[in-house]
């Protein structure tokens, strides 16, 4: 028996399902689910906490990650596993807009520690703090995968690369 | 792939078979790896690194060492676990493992035992050159069985895979990433499998301890010995650690055709309770109404008096967890004062099928047959409380071997594989037997005509009884609470039926240690030492109980809670002349039924043996000796029969009793064909039934006497569980305080509300403080509020 193919659940009966999250929302994550072979309905597990976390108003609470297991027949605790794991999820409540700097290997080389002191000076957040002002929660993630123009940012869906100071500056002041 | 290839580990020609990891053909062959994340039960992780060796194939080496767990082995491959670049890669995996390892070992309770230390001293370097920050985890509290100290772990996720593989229940994870990864629950969670202490001999390092045993010993201090599980019929082998006369812990000991690597909460921290205040140490007798301590031989003598008094008019109720020794001398006493009943099925009410039951009833299949089951049906049995490692086996079967399993029960079960549950009434359960074998063609002739010609099968039977037989090995069993059933001598008939129609094994899962032995002992009316028919048969303990006896002989058990009728009971024996009551404890019902106590020995410190489930004969030895004054049980009744001037009673030794039990056994081949047809006819039905389940942790006298048990969520809960429509329809809401009634039996207590419970019934468990002045187990009840 390994790992994977041990049934991790007893199923949540559809009545319970039935009453879970929003029509709408449901029918985006069972075609999420419909991605996958039936026995590995789980894989959806992380487009299902995106598209409840951007539902949520961007943050995941505990009761929502346990919906999101019993949706998928999963235990709560590998919903948790996976939310905790990944810096794009977001497990306390934040402001509006995050800006999330990376900092791997690449960008670190190409100055994202830089970016990260000056937001840190000028705006008074710490990495997971949101400004006084509630505009934005700053944050510091792994690799987004943008290693050819770093240092790389993401704000909201956006990446913006090859980011100075200033640039930064610039995209902040333009938050609404 | 059965072909055989030869490979080469450290010079060494090794025979393997194809596919098998490295680490597992080299442990075969003794020659050792270090490992941390790797057990041979579990998936294979490969993420502790610890096993890295160097390995060539037909003579092209690899350019990196690999992993011998997660390496399979091919033809032509020669591996190095010793040589300078395996040894290299070991030392600095050891290293990493090492910067966040706090440096605590002589505050740790594993520190002596710890694997970590161990593969240290051997492969790591002598100084460590992390000068760096630790990392430092809160501890979590998983409930009273675990004690936790998340600093020390390692990550291996042995604990983790356990939860997923084994247990069927994910309670641990990793969550976070990178240096915050945590293993835990995540959230406030107590551990609530019946399994979870498996961890703690999981965990390599101190992470996962047991929390009755912390700080109470070193691991050098103890000495082992080998010992036997004293509760469910699956009789575990264990190691009993031991100090200066007093068990310290126990561990499984691994049998693989028996408990494999594993052991239930229920064996592992049931020792505790041969250390509770209420050790019987002293025989005990009561004189107006005050206990006072006696000498052996006068208590004996009195009891001798007392017993030839009664004569033929003795009743002898000896708990199914009794050595086969005692049995054996307990029926002979019985027998010899010219009584034929002594009886050791105390939880069942209907003794109807005496005549025809089988003579030495046992599991149908071996207990590792189980996981090669294809279909399973599981009759009146949570079986996760009864026997929790059979229901592993089950799950086995559900899980690799896709095995339908079906369920009849007088309330859903919480199952850790999926199975097609029929949840009724005792009534309906019936039914729906009847059901299923009506739809395998079954003829219903003698006491079966009747259920027969009700029976009705819906598409939820048929599906039921197509899964069974087209299953080429299936199995149907009868579990405890089918025993307490009203109607058992009818289940027993229908399944032995849906057994021979659908060509199943038909099982039974006896209710203790030694029910099996029991047969073989002749401890029942109907049964003769070596599993023989009485001509005369005696009164079963329902009989020996309706009709009291002058006096009764009670073997380690507690009136109002061992028994299926704790109110007739207390009727009975409040009635006799006389009653001796051998005991290892003391109890507040035993102290008012009493007239004399006497002490004996529990598990751990007599010899004897017991003969589990599948009938394999195990013997133990006594590894402490018993507190104050108390006595191995055989020799309590050894002397007695001497001082009754009974034959048959000389003998020197545990050994020699069960070597005379064994002579006398060896025709007895365990069965569980029915001798000849039943006359019954079914139980009345009932507006309000109550199904008195034994929860997990207050299976017998040793377990409820056990402190962390009793805090873990086994320990059940007194309350009246209602359907939430069946409390509606009765006006009652969760949280109200009710009387309950049995007949002239009631009790006062509190609605809880659980949808496992069917309408119909009121879940109310038995062997719980306040049970005891209930009436039958399973049987009609009425509810109002108090």
């Amino acid at each position: 028996m390994s790992f994977r193919s041990a049934p991790l659940t007893v199923p949540t009966p559809p009545e319970v399902k039935a009453g879970l999250f929003t029509p709408e929302i449901r029918a985006a994550l069972d075609a999420q689910v419909a991605k996958y072979p039936d026995e590995w309905k789980q894989s959806a597990v992380m487009p299902a906490l995106t598209l409840v976390q951007d539902w949520n108003g961007g943050w995941l609470s505990r009761q929502l990650m346990d919906d999101v297991a019993a949706y998928l027949d999963m235990p709560a605790i590998a919903v948790y596993e996976v939310a905790s794991f990944y810096n794009m999820y977001d497990l306390e409540p934040t402001a509006k807009h995050k800006v999330c700097v990376c900092n791997s290997i690449s960008c670190m080389l190409n100055g994202s520690e830089e970016l990260i002191h000056h937001v840190e000076h000028k705006y008074g957040v710490k990495p997971g703090e949101t400004t006084a002002d509630g505009r934005f929660t700053f944050k510091e993630v792994e690799c987004l995968g943008a290693c050819r123009h770093a240092p790389a940012v993401l704000i909201g869906h956006s990446y913006h690369e090859h980011l100075t100071p200033a640039e930064l500056d610039k995209l902040i002041e333009g938050l609404g | 792939m059965t072909d055989k290839i030869t490979i080469e580990i450290d010079g060494r020609a090794c025979e393997a078979t194809p596919g098998e990891m490295i680490i597992a053909v080299a442990d075969r062959e003794g020659i050792s790896i270090p490992r941390f994340c790797y057990h041979k039960k579990l998936s294979i992780a490969a993420n502790c690194r610890m096993c890295l060796v160097e390995m060539e194939q037909n003579g092209r080496p690899f350019p990196k060492p690999v992993p011998a767990c997660a390496t399979p082995v091919c033809a032509g491959l020669k591996v190095q676990t010793r040589s300078p670049k395996a040894l290299e890669a070991q030392k600095g995996t050891m290293e990493f493992l090492l910067i966040n390892h706090p440096l605590d070992c002589p505050i740790c309770d594993q520190g002596g035992e710890c694997e970590l230390q161990d593969v240290a001293m051997g492969y790591g370097r002598d100084v460590s050159r992390y000068v760096e920050r630790k990392r430092v985890v809160m501890d979590q509290d998983l409930g009273s069985l675990i004690a936790t100290d998340m600093t020390r772990c390692i990550h291996c996720t042995r604990c983790v895979r356990f939860g997923a593989e084994i247990a069927g229940l994910r309670e641990l994870g990793a969550t976070g990433r990178g240096e915050q990864v945590r293993i835990g629950t995540f959230v406030e969670h107590t551990m609530a499998h019946e399994l979870s202490g498996n961890i703690i001999d999981l965990c390599p390092v101190g992470a996962l301890t047991s929390k009755p045993y912390r700080f109470q010993a070193r691991a050098w201090e103890l000495t082992q010995a080998p010992g036997l599980a004293p509760h469910d019929a699956l009789g575990s082998n264990l190691n009993l650690h031991l100090r200066r006369g007093r068990v310290m812990r126990v561990h499984p000991r691994e049998n693989e055709a028996i408990n494999e690597t594993w052991i239930s909460d229920r064996d592992r921290f049931s020792y505790e309770g041969l250390y509770s205040e209420d050790r019987l140490t002293a025989p005990l007798v009561k004189k107006d109404g005050v206990w006072e301590a006696i000498g052996w031989s006068e208590a004996l003598q009195l009891a001798a008096t007392r017993l030839k008094a009664a004569g033929a008019s003795l009743g002898t109720l000896i708990s199914p967890a009794a050595t086969l020794e005692e049995m054996f001398l307990a029926q002979k006493l019985t027998r010899g004062l010219g009584s034929n009943d002594i009886d050791s099925r105390l939880r069942q009410q209907d003794f109807r099928a005496d005549a025809n039951a089988p003579l030495l009833p046992w599991l149908g299949v071996p207990i590792a047959a189980v996981e090669r089951q294809q279909a399973i049906l599981l009759v009146g049995s949570d079986i996760r409380a009864e026997v929790p490692l059979l229901a592993h086996r089950i799950r086995k079967a559900a899980m690799e071997n896709e095995a339908r399993v079906f369920v009849i029960n007088p309330y859903a079960l919480e199952l850790t594989f999926p199975a097609d549950q029929l949840v009724g009434t005792p009534t309906a359960n019936l039914q729906d037997l009847a059901a299923i074998a009506k739809a395998l063609g079954v003829k219903g002739t003698g006491s079966l005509k009747d259920p027969l010609a009700h029976a009705s099968p819906d598409a939820g039977h048929r599906a039921a009884a197509d899964a069974l037989l087209q299953a080429g090995s299936g199995l149907i069993l009868l579990g405890a609470l089918a025993t307490a059933h009203p109607d058992y001598a009818l289940l027993q008939a229908l399944a032995s039926a849906v057994a021979k129609a659908a060509k199943l094994n038909l099982g039974f899962i006896p209710a203790a240690a030694n029910a099996v032995g029991a047969h073989l002992a002749g401890a029942l009316p109907q049964v003769l030492p070596g599993a023989q028919a009485a001509e005369v048969p005696g009164a079963a303990t329902r009989a020996m109980l309706a009709e009291p006896r002058r006096a009764y002989l009670l073997w380690q058990l507690e009136p109002g809670h061992d028994l299926c009728d704790p109110a007739l009971a207390t009727q009975a024996l409040g009635r006799a002349e006389f009653v001796i009551a051998c005991a290892s404890h003391r109890s507040p019902d035993l102290e008012a039924l009493a007239h004399l106590m006497l002490p004996i020995a529990a598990f751990a410190e007599t010899a004897g043996t017991l003969v589990n489930v599948e009938g394999t004969w195990q013997s133990f030895r006594g590894v402490v000796p018993p507190p104050g004054e108390a006595r191995p049980g055989w020799k309590v009744l050894r002397v007695l029969g001497n001082l009754l001037d009974l034959p048959g009673f000389d003998q020197d030794s545990q050994a020699e009793v069960a070597t005379e039990v064994s002579n006398l056994c060896a025709d007895a081949r365990p069965s569980n064909a029915l001798r000849g047809t039943l006359k019954a006819s079914s139980a009345p039905a009932a507006d309000l039934w109550r199904i008195g389940n034994v929860p997990l942790y207050r299976l017998d006298l040793l377990v409820r006497r056990a402190p962390a048990l009793q805090r873990a969520r086994g320990a059940g809960c007194f309350n009246a569980h209602l359907h939430p429509e069946q409390a509606a329809a009765l006006g009652l809401a969760a949280g109200d305080e009710v009387i309950v009634r049995q007949g002239e039996a009631s009790v006062r207590t509190q609605v809880s509300l659980s949808a496992t419970v069917p309408l119909g019934c009121a879940r109310i468990p038995a062997a719980m403080a306040g049970s005891e002045h209930l009436g039958v187990q399973i049987g009609p009840l009425s509810i109002a509020k108090a």
